[in-house]
């Protein structure tokens, strides 16, 4: 069982309250008619499928039942951090901090 | 001002019934064990209201303060005050416990308070109830209903937290050292008022009126 820090109730929780929404940080084209099918498509239906860290969208569902972001490292299990809708990731593909268990997100 | 339709969901005359009334608590009252672990009374047609807004405008919390008596509590907190509650439900939503019969006055206070600003007021009176427990065990029924650490160092009295109980989802608050409250869905009422009479079996359970 993974503890996950939900960033609106500050504190640890359990796993089985919350779900996964899928990748994070996907916007909504400003102009939708303007797309091409292939844009739209893209939007609506493909998704990265990295393997390490991925920005995630996740729910607290049986708890302060909002939505927020966790950067979790798709080999390990490990969830680096989580965040609130609106911040920026401390840890990127591209590097950033190093990897370490913080209070706010905690090791498998 | 706004052209929302408040209206009196339960009439004076009519006859409310509460999620447990099937259960006839008031029937099983006194007939429990004399030294009861686990003390259990249901708290039933309490006016509840859900607030929404914007916890970080200075204008919000002043009237929710003002139209209610009780300052916005943080993260999962609950305060209280005579026979009023007001609890964190998340960053923008907050539950109003008021006493019966008068959460009709108390909505319209809020939205004249409230007036012009970017909120929500739901009466949400007839969709959940509130059980309060008390006794030595109570925490031990606890403990096999939840995975969340009910011990008084992580749930101190006044935290409040929304979390899986049993195979459903409720709200737990500590209200008091041994007396913790309940906030149940109608639907799930009689699921965790058969699981609480089974949890609290070998501790002795008595039903309060």
């Amino acid at each position: 069982m993974l503890h996950i820090f939900c960033p609106h109730c500050g504190e640890l929780r359990s796993e089985e309250e919350f779900h996964a929404k899928g990748q994070a940080h996907i916007p909504r084209p400003l102009d939708p008619a303007a797309c091409s099918d292939a844009e739209w498509g893209d939007y609506l239906f493909f998704r990265d499928n990295p393997r390490g860290i991925h920005h995630e969208l996740w729910v607290h569902a049986a708890g302060c039942r909002q939505y927020f972001n966790a950067t979790r490292h798709t080999v390990t299990y490990e969830i680096l951090e989580t965040y609130k809708i609106g911040e920026k990731p401390r840890f990127t593909a591209a590097g950033g901090a190093e990897p370490q268990a913080v209070d706010q997100g905690v090791t498998a | 001002m706004n052209a929302i339709n408040v209206y009196k969901q339960r009439p004076d005359a009519a006859q409310g019934e509460s999620p447990l009334y099937h259960a006839g608590l008031h029937e099983l009252a006194g007939k429990g064990p004399k030294h009861a672990g686990v003390s259990l009374r249901e708290k039933k047609l309490l006016g509840h209201l859900t607030l929404r807004g914007d916890a970080d405008d200075a204008a919000f919390a002043s009237a929710v303060e003002q139209a209610t008596g009780l300052a916005l509590p943080a993260a999962l907190a609950v305060v209280s005050a005579g026979d009023q509650s007001l609890q964190w439900l998340g960053p923008d939503e907050w539950l109003l416990i008021v006493p019966s019969g008068t959460e009709f006055a108390v909505e319209q206070k809020l939205r004249a308070a409230l007036a012009d600003q970017h909120i929500s007021v739901v009466n949400v009176s007839g969709g959940q109830t509130l059980l309060e427990l008390s006794g030595p065990n109570v925490r031990q029924v606890l403990m096999k209903s939840t995975s969340y650490d009910v011990h008084p160092s992580s749930f101190p009295v006044g935290k409040a937290v929304g979390t899986h109980f049993a195979k459903s989802q409720l709200v737990i608050r500590h209200t008091g050292e041994d007396t913790w409250e309940l906030v149940v869905r109608r639907s799930f009422a009689d699921y965790i008022w058969l699981w609480l009479q089974d949890a609290s079996a070998e501790y002795g359970l008595a039903i309060e009126a």
